[in-house]
């Protein structure tokens, strides 16, 4: 793995590295989202080793607090978050990147953990399925998913949730069929789509 | 109140409760928390560690020896087991005598590492245990296994395989070869005769989680296993045949079940080796399958096709159907879904015949899948009679009707209830049926062909029965409990809502219990068996706490029922009072203080099917006949309609608009009950347009084995969707009158949008899934 690519950066990059995509989802109501956050300014301070070997302890801000865990470079941020932070609402799915069930923001974007090595989510914002709602009140996304029964069996349902508050944000839920091609990197084998769009429709409406 | 008349809910309780009602899931806001806990999510489980499989890459051949001086030496192993070193078990299901002892739990009769056999692509022969996932999967990539390779035998469309009749050996020749009337004559001497063969590609349940088990040795002679299993008490009864406990030593829990469909009804292999494993390092284990393990692990639908003959008179009257099914099955199991069952009961038909033949391949067992045999059969017969209906130029709900089946042509029995015609009505109003167009590729939005298509859905009322315990609290709340499964069907709401109405409280005064092979042992959830075989325990359990209470009162001398007779008094919404004279009576809270019973448990079994209805005759039938061994025969019954948009030029097929109206018995609830029959209708779409698993035709390995190259429905490929109910009342198939939903909505599903795509374009589309290269195949020859 290149060095570089645990190097903090001065501003987050877009998960995908393209440009043109950051530079329009910075522009809106994202672009809040994506402003470093404050304790970073301290982070950044340390130098995050060039090379890392075995495992060693990495440091990930999830939820709005600080977790350490010993990992080797190798291991997944899904990985992290299942086997060794006990946070087993985000889902595996597939470990390939193929069904959504790992959806987690990371610095406000919605990421397959996946496809993410821990180590690289380093001095980023994570939010899971955990992190969502405030207390016992429950996130709007998540209000409409219980009201719109947009699941059965549950397991894709944080990865479909997770989505459904990007794809809102991100101004991709303006329509139905918007919504329906927007929301299709996260598969749903109980086959609770209409139920789904209807969960992320109202959510849009009210934005 | 005497049980040995068995209550019905409908006689007491008359009055709309909360049964009925779409209650949002009572188990919904730990799945939108993320607070759900699924079986590989045990990790508060001390000191465990984790498992990996090494797989095999040939179908076919013997392991010859290992090499595993690197894998061995890698950080944190802790062991390698193979066939050589896997502790052993008291009994595998690889012989007669196992299957027998082990029981309807393990399907598969051959049990990986046990032998130096390799029977098919992906077949664990190792299993490496270290402290960490990623170690695990490292030091299983350094194992080297040494195999004499062998040439596989692909399908039953390999030249090299031997069809063969599977009725001589394990199922009996009178059961898989139905056989009505002289079936062969009246074809022959039919005015219209129609004859077509169908074919179905392989298909993977994929639920979204993988198989896992965790599995933890409390003491050497005790272990819990955490696993994905639509049904504990199956596995816990063969996981203790396996293991040499008794049933008590062995607990299995499942609180949540991340979709099933069928795969997670039996037990397979990778249970029992993760136990085994944990037993060998001593320490818990967790084991997940990869996704593409999941190809390979938990069985399949099989490879299939099916020839129809059809007989009819020239006004379209069903004179004699003749069914024959080839598909492929395993090594050593002969399995293959019964599609003959749905041919042989949808319509008015004097003469019928079936026959299934199989061929062995290197391949593993394929296994039920939402409506095993109705799904794939409904495509045949449904084809058939919109072909029929063209042919004589009826509209396809119209050939239905001139054949409606007045009772059941398979045994002659009544229905115990059948509302399709109902079906049929409702689902054309809602959908706009009668501004089809009668002729086929004339309708048309752009250079889109639109097509209108319909089929009819059936499935049936398996008997089966199941226990649960309900335990009633003074203060007002009550605990129910059931060994069931929530595999997302609803079962923790619907048993709520069922618990609730028969204890007069409201749902949130109860928690209802499941997922533990410590509470009240039931059935499988599978068959769409589980919603009636639970409620009907449940609400039978309740009426065991009345009946308990009211003896109590009856002699307390406080109590405004003392010395009634025990027959004379009701209870309504939680008050015992007597029938003649409602006002006297009282709440069950205040005679319980009274009497200081902190709380009162009632226990009950509920029956499903022909064995509530018929209990002795159900209970004396074989297993193959307990089914039919009631005087009704027991379905429930709908019809589906679809609109397709087929693009000439590319191929593709969009489904636009979709209706099904089911008849299922009492609704329990509306909400969880219509998700349901979206979704399978939703996995009935994918089989017929795009899902399929390749075989390699020379090497008998899955060449699409991952979420990615399977295609399964995502959310832009389902429209708006319509789902409605037609209201029945069955007082013949358990005590709630409720038919399973489960299944239905995937059958008939295929045919609906082949007979869509047939009427948009003239072209009949008989191999699933339909696929653009088949469509434009199809567009190239005339129609």
């Amino acid at each position: 793995m290149p060095a570089d690519l645990v190097t903090p950066t001065d501003a987050p990059q877009p998960e995908d590295n393209s440009r043109r995509s950051f530079l329009k989802l910075s522009g809106g109501i994202v672009g809040l989202a994506l402003a470093p956050p404050l304790a970073a300014q301290a982070e950044r301070l340390t130098a995050y080793s060039k090379t890392i070997e075995g495992a060693t302890d990495l440091t990930l801000r999830i939820n709005g607090q600080v977790r350490t865990v010993r990992a080797e470079p190798r291991v997944t941020l899904l990985d992290a978050l299942r086997e060794r932070l006990d946070l087993t609402g985000t889902k595996k799915g597939c470990d390939h990147g193929q069904c959504g069930a790992c959806t987690v923001h990371i610095d406000g974007q919605r990421v397959n953990s996946c496809l993410t090595l821990a180590v690289m989510a380093q001095g980023k914002e994570i939010t899971t399925i955990e992190g969502l709602a405030k207390g016992d009140e429950l996130h709007p996304m998540q209000e409409a998913f219980l009201k719109h029964d947009g699941f059965q069996c549950g397991y894709c349902t944080p990865g479909q949730i997770m989505s459904g508050v990007a794809c809102v944000k991100e101004g991709h839920a303006k329509t139905d069929d918007q919504a329906r091609e927007w929301m299709s990197g996260n598969l749903c084998r109980c086959g609770a789509y209409a139920n789904i769009l209807a969960a992320v429709r109202e959510v849009a409406g009210k934005a | 109140m005497e049980l040995d008349i068995e209550p019905n809910f409908a006689d007491t309780n008359p009055k709309a409760g909360v049964v009925g009602q779409p209650l949002t899931r009572v188990d919904g806001r730990a799945k939108v928390t993320g607070a759900a806990k699924y079986s590989a999510e045990y990790n508060n489980v001390p000191g465990l560690v984790h498992g990996v499989f090494k797989t095999s890459d040939v179908a076919k051949g013997r392991i010859t020896g290992f090499d595993a001086s690197a894998a061995q030496r890698a950080p944190g192993v802790l062991a390698i087991l193979t066939h050589q070193n896997l502790p052993k078990l008291a009994i595998t299901p690889d012989t007669p005598e196992g299957k027998k002892a082990i029981g309807m739990g393990v399907q598969m009769g051959f049990l990986p590492l046990t032998s130096d056999q390799i029977y098919y692509a992906a077949q664990p022969v190792a299993l490496v245990v270290a402290d960490t996932l990623e170690r695990a999967q490292y030091a299983a990539t350094l194992l080297k296994v040494q195999v004499a390779t062998e040439v596989p035998t692909v399908s039953y469309q390999d030249p090299k395989a031997k069809l063969f009749d599977p009725t001589k050996l394990t199922v009996g020749k009178t059961e898989n070869q139905p056989k009505r009337g002289d079936a062969q004559t009246a074809f022959a001497s039919a005015p219209i005769q129609l004859t077509a063969t169908y074919h179905h590609a392989i298909t993977h349940h994929n639920p979204m989680e993988p198989g896992a088990t965790i599995a933890h040795w409390e003491a050497p002679d005790r272990v819990t296993v955490y696993d994905t299993t639509q049904g504990i008490t199956w596995t816990q009864k063969s996981l203790s045949a396996m293991l040499g406990l008794p049933v008590d030593q062995v607990r299995v829990v499942n609180k949540y079940l991340g979709g099933g469909f069928g795969c997670k009804g039996s037990t397979w292999p990778h249970t029992i080796l993760t136990i085994q494993a944990a037993k060998a390092v001593g320490r818990p284990v967790k084991l997940a399958l990869t996704r593409p393990q999941q190809f390979t692990s938990m069985g399949h639908r099989e490879d299939q096709e099916q020839t129809l003959r059809l007989g009819a008179t020239k006004e379209g009257k069903l004179l004699a159907l003749l069914h024959e099914k080839t598909s492929t099955t395993s090594a050593w199991d002969n399995y293959a879904e019964t599609n003959a069952k749905i041919v042989d009961l949808l319509y008015d038909c004097p003469h019928f015949e079936a026959q299934t033949q199989l061929a062995r391949a290197n391949v593993m067992t394929s296994t039920y899948m939402r409506a095993p045999g109705e799904a794939p059969g409904s495509f045949a017969i449904e084809c058939a009679m919109d072909d029929l209906a063209y042919r004589v130029g009826l509209d396809p709900i119209q050939i239905r009707l001139l054949n409606y089946a007045e009772k059941d042509p398979s045994t002659g029995k009544p229905w115990s209830s059948k509302s399709l015609k109902e079906c049929y009505a409702r689902g054309a109003e809602l959908f706009g049926w009668s501004k089809r167009n009668p002729k086929n590729g004339a309708t048309r939005a752009g250079k889109t062909l639109v097509g209108w298509g319909m089929a009819t859905a059936s499935y049936p009322v398996h008997s089966g029965q199941g226990n649960a315990r309900v335990r009633l609290y003074a203060d007002g709340h009550a605990v129910v409990q059931a060994g069931a499964t929530d595999l997302g069907t609803g079962t923790y709401t619907v048993i709520t809502q069922v618990a609730a109405d028969s204890l007069g409280i409201t749902p949130d005064k109860i928690r209802f219990e499941l997922g533990d092979s410590a509470l009240p042992s039931t059935i499988v959830s599978g068959g769409s068996m589980a919603a009636g075989t639970v409620s009907s325990s449940v609400y039978l359990a309740a009426q065991d706490v009345w009946q308990k209470l009211t003896k109590v009162a009856v002699l307390d001398k406080k109590s405004p029922l003392y010395q009634a007779k025990p027959a004379d008094v009701e209870v309504v919404k939680g008050r015992l009072q007597l029938k003649a004279n409602p006002s006297k009576g009282e709440e069950f809270a205040a005679l319980m203080q009274r009497a200081s019973m902190g709380d009162v448990e009632g226990i009950a079994t509920g029956r499903y099917g022909a064995g509530y209805e018929s209990a002795q005759a159900a209970l004396n039938a074989s297993k193959t006949k307990k089914d039919d061994a009631g005087e009704h025969s027991m379905h429930s019954f709908g019809a589906h309609f679809c609109e397709v948009h087929v693009d000439p030029e590319l191929g593709t097929v969009r489904v636009t608009r979709w209706v099904s109206v089911v008849a299922g018995g009492r609704i329990l609830n509306p909400k969880t009950a219509r998700s349901q029959i979206m979704g399978g209708s939703i996995f009935g779409i994918g089989a017929a347009l795009m899902e399929g698993t390749n075989r390699d035709p020379n090497l008998a390995r899955y060449t699409n084995a991952s979420l990615a190259d399977y295609h399964v429905c995502v959310n832009l490929d389902i429209p708006d969707m319509t789902v409605e109910f037609i209201d029945e009342h069955d007082p013949y198939i358990n005590a709630m009158g409720v038919k399973g939903i489960g299944e239905i909505s995937i059958v008939g599903t295929s045919a609906a949008v082949g007979n869509a795509i047939f009427h948009a374009t003239g072209r009949r589309l008989r191999a699933l899934p339909i696929t653009p290269d088949k469509v434009l195949d199809a567009m190239r020859q005339p129609a």
